[in-house]
């Protein structure tokens, strides 16, 4: 009985070992390489800017409509709420707080991981499999320098960005249900919001929280393209992992940000 | 070095894991020759190309490209001496993004000052040599197979290489674009005093246009000559290979249990 369960311990922390541990000092090379070869992707911006058409630009649909939507059910769900406590001026501050703080973020992180992340990962899988990438090499140009690190900065850059328009869109979406709808009134939803919301507190550690999820994110999704088997089921579970593994990484890194940002731990 | 060689390999062997793919390997490719390395599927030709590249290193020996040990060369020693050889991929490995006039002047672009007007030009004289200047602003996906081949065979003479390594380039291709492949082949070699390396198992083609012949089997060089000495040669397995007999030397079954036993096991 004992050797059955120190076996199974053991083979649980060779798994550990060999599929967490060593592709997480492989991937933080990985990094370090990609931040290495960065000259390129400033040196030559037009690469970045088309990888930024990529990554941002075409997922700014689903991020408009998603904040939209999202500030519109905050501005149901808060006046459902606030207005049993007779403060339903204070939906505006409700609506934006949540938004620049957290959802704006982390929603709008969660969608870059699935619309851009996962289309970074298959495409530079894909370039793998089909020996795009060995040929670049073989023409004595790094494909870290001139296919990742472009990418990796594209994604980088454009997050924040998504995040930003995200959060104004919700914020309008709020504006929409809560003053246009409901009858809000509108002078206290702006001026309360005004009031209420902290430019470095609020603002701006919603741009470091969502500027350390396009880390992530980019990273991961990189990483996980350019680990793919140059096979079509190795770059199908590559993108897979991306989605799943920027998920969960944005959501820890979420709570972590958030306590050492709002509780001072 | 002799310096009638552009690339000498001496005692290489090479091992993926624990499965050794070449065993003492020698050979020599002389300068301004088109040389083809043949052999079955999985006998290490590609590796051998690959090593001869600089993208894999060997476990033993050493490979000689002009003079400089390829396989001791650092990043940069590697990839100044990657600017003077051009590889064609045995399915092109167009970069998919960008039209087949851009995939031409990729490597102009990335290691020249050169203005966009002369790469322009350069890139019309490349793809004129492959008789598709036509086709300058088409995507790698609307070319067929031939026409792919043949914008990277354009793609990998763009710096005019001293050494060009053709991996396995007439895989897929019907006849008419096989026989522009091959003609392309020779051709160039012979315009840009350029030393060629004809990864193959085609066997009718290669003997056709190749100066001399390394035939490999199970990662070592069993037999080396002309096409005629290949033609003539009197090794089993090199017969089978070349009259493409199905059963000799190389079985027709992989290893399995006697069959009968096998059938009856249930």
């Amino acid at each position: 009985m004992m050797q059955r369960v120190l076996e199974l311990m053991r083979a649980l922390g060779g798994r550990i070992v060999d599929n967490w541990i060593w592709r997480l000092g492989f991937a933080s090379r990985f990094l370090w390489l990609t931040l290495k070869e960065s000259g390129l992707s400033f040196r030559r911006f037009h690469l970045t800017i088309r990888e930024i058409y990529f990554a941002g630009v075409l997922s700014l649909v689903i991020i408009l409509v998603s904040g939209l939507f999202v500030g519109m059910v905050l501005g149901l769900q808060g006046y459902d709420t606030l207005v049993r406590y007779g403060s339903s001026e204070a939906l505006g501050v409700l609506v934006s707080l949540s938004l620049v703080r957290e959802l704006g973020p982390v929603v709008a992180g969660l969608l870059f991981a699935s619309r851009a992340g996962s289309a970074i990962t298959a495409e530079i899988g894909l370039m793998k499999a089909t020996e795009q990438l060995s040929a670049m090499e073989m023409m004595a140009v790094d494909p870290i320098a001139r296919v990742v690190a472009p990418r990796f900065w594209a994604g980088v850059i454009s997050m924040p960005l998504l995040a930003a328009l995200f959060s104004a869109m919700g914020v309008f979406g709020g504006y929409l249900v809560g003053v246009r709808l409901i009858g809000v009134d509108e002078g206290a939803f702006w001026s309360q919001m005004q009031a209420a919301v902290d430019f470095r507190q609020d603002v701006l550690n919603g741009f470091i929280k969502s500027l350390v999820f396009g880390v992530a994110v980019t990273w991961i999704a990189v990483f996980e393209g350019y680990d793919a088997p140059p096979t079509a089921e190795g770059v199908s579970g590559a993108t897979t992992r991306t989605v799943v593994e920027s998920s969960l990484a944005i959501l820890a890194l979420d709570f972590v940000l958030t306590a050492l940002m709002f509780r001072g731990l | 070095m002799a310096t009638s060689n552009l690339v000498e390999v001496q005692h290489v062997t090479f091992s993926y894991d624990q499965r050794q793919v070449l065993k003492d390997i020698n050979l020599v490719i002389p300068k301004g020759k088109v040389v083809a390395i043949m052999g079955l599927s999985g006998c290490g030709k590609t590796t051998l190309l690959r090593l001869i590249g600089g993208a894999l290193v060997p476990d033993e020996g050493e490979i000689r490209v002009a003079g400089e040990v390829i396989n001791k060369l650092d990043h940069e020693g590697l990839f100044a001496m990657r600017r003077k050889i051009g590889m064609l991929f045995q399915f092109g490995a167009l970069f998919t993004d960008m039209s087949s006039f851009d995939n031409v002047a990729f490597q102009m672009r990335e290691h020249t000052q050169l203005t966009e007007s002369l790469i322009r030009e350069l890139t019309l004289m490349k793809l004129q040599a492959v008789g598709l200047r036509g086709a300058a602003d088409l995507m790698p996906s609307e070319l067929s197979g031939g026409m792919a081949r043949r914008v990277a065979l354009a793609r990998s003479i763009a710096l005019d290489p001293m050494l060009m390594l053709y991996d396995e380039p007439f895989t897929g291709l019907d006849p008419i674009s096989l026989g522009v492949i091959g003609q392309l082949i020779r051709r160039l070699n012979d315009a840009l005093g350029a030393t060629s390396v004809v990864v193959t198992h085609d066997v009718a083609e290669a003997l056709e246009l190749v100066d001399y012949v390394y035939y490999m089997s199970a990662g070592k060089v069993e037999f080396e000559g002309t096409p005629e000495e290949v033609r003539a040669g009197r090794l089993p397995s090199l017969r089978q290979f070349v009259y493409g007999e199905p059963d000799g030397p190389v079985p027709f079954h992989y290893p399995a249990p006697e069959y009968r036993r096998d059938l009856l096991a249930q």
